[in-house]
C-alpha cells in the first residue's frame, strides 16, 4: 500500500496500456499488454489480493498472451501501411473517450469514501487461497458449475470454428 | 497515503483508454486486446473495493475476488472464441481489418 510501489507500477500499467493502442505492430502491441497485466498483478497484490495477482499473472500475461501471439503469428499479420488516417473519426473518438473519462472522474470525486485510505487488515499474513476457494466451493458452488460448462461450451465452439468445412 | 480514489482513477484511466483503442484502431486484433483492458480495469476496482470494504474478521471482503476469479475466466472463454471467430474471418477474407468488413452495411 505504500505510494512509492503503488505511483511506478500503476504508471507502468498505463504507459503500456496507451502502448498497446498506438502501436502499429500488433506484435509489439502484444507484447506491450503482457507488461501492462504483469503491472495490473502487482496492484493486485498490493491490495493484498495474492491469489487474484497470482492467477493474472497465470492465465492473463500466460495463456491469453500465448493465444494472441500464436494467431498474430499465424496468421503472419505485418504492421498496419500507412493509410490514411480520418482526422474526423480519430478527434471524435478522442473525443468520446474523454468525455467518458471525465464522466468517470467526477463520479469518483463524488464519492465520499474515496478520500479515506484503507482500513488496517487484522494480520499481515493469511490464507488467501483457502478464504477464496471457501467461497468458491461454498456459496458460489453452482456459478462455479455454470462457468465450467461455459468452458466446455467455449472449447467445443472454438473447435467447430476453426474446422475447415468439407467441400 | 494512497487512497480508494486513487485506485479508481487508475482503474477509470485504464478503462478510458481501452475504451478509446475499441473506438480508434481498426485492427480486430487491436480490439479484442483493447476489451482485455477494459475488463482488467474493472477487476482493478472490483479488488480496490474489496480491500477497502474490510469485514468483521478483519479480512478484505472476499466476495468481491470470486467474481474477480469469474471474470478472468469468462474473460479466456471469451478471447478464446474470439480468436477462432477472428481466424474464420481471415480465411475468408484475408483481412482483419473492421473497414474492410462491411457485408451487413446499409
Amino acid at each position: 500500500m505504500s505510494p512509492f510501489l503503488f505511483w511506478p507500477f500503476a504508471l507502468l500499467m498505463l504507459i503500456f496500456g496507451v502502448a498497446v493502442v498506438i502501436n502499429r505492430n500488433p506484435v509489439a502491441s502484444a507484447l506491450s499488454l503482457v507488461v501492462s497485466f504483469l503491472g495490473l498483478a502487482a496492484l493486485f497484490m498490493s491490495l493484498d489480493a495474492y491469489f487474484i495477482g497470482i492467477i493474472q499473472v497465470l492465465v492473463y500475461a500466460g495463456a491469453v498472451m500465448v493465444l494472441f501471439l500464436f494467431i498474430i503469428m499465424l496468421l503472419d499479420l505485418r504492421a498496419e501501411e500507412g493509410r490514411q488516417v480520418s482526422w474526423l473519426a480519430l478527434i471524435g473518438g478522442i473525443a468520446v473517450a474523454l468525455a467518458l473519462l471525465a464522466q468517470i472522474l467526477y463520479v469518483i470525486h463524488n464519492l465520499k469514501s474515496a478520500q479515506q485510505a484503507f482500513p488496517p487488515l487484522a494480520r499481515s499474513t493469511f490464507d488467501d487461497v483457502r478464504n477464496v476457494g471457501l467461497l468458491l466451493f461454498g456459496s458460489y458452488n453452482l456459478p462455479f458449475q455454470i462457468i465450467g460448462i461455459l468452458v466446455l461450451v467455449a472449447t467445443i465452439g472454438v473447435v467447430l470454428l476453426s474446422k475447415r468445412e468439407p467441400r | 497515503m494512497v487512497t480508494l480514489g486513487d485506485y479508481l482513477i487508475v482503474s477509470g484511466i485504464l478503462f478510458t483508454i481501452g475504451f478509446a483503442g475499441v473506438m480508434l484502431r481498426r485492427n480486430l486484433i487491436i480490439i479484442l486486446m483493447s476489451l482485455e483492458l477494459m475488463l482488467n480495469a474493472a477487476n482493478l476496482s472490483l479488488v480496490a473495493f474489496s480491500r477497502f470494504h474490510v469485514q468483521q474478521s478483519g479480512l478484505p471482503d472476499y466476495n468481491a475476488q470470486v467474481f474477480v476469479f469469474f471474470i478472468i475466466t469468462v474473460a479466456a472463454a471469451e478471447v478464446a472464441v474470439g480468436l477462432a471467430i477472428l481466424v474464420a474471418l481471415y480465411r475468408a477474407r484475408q483481412t482483419t481489418d473492421v473497414k474492410d468488413i462491411m457485408s451487413l452495411k446499409f
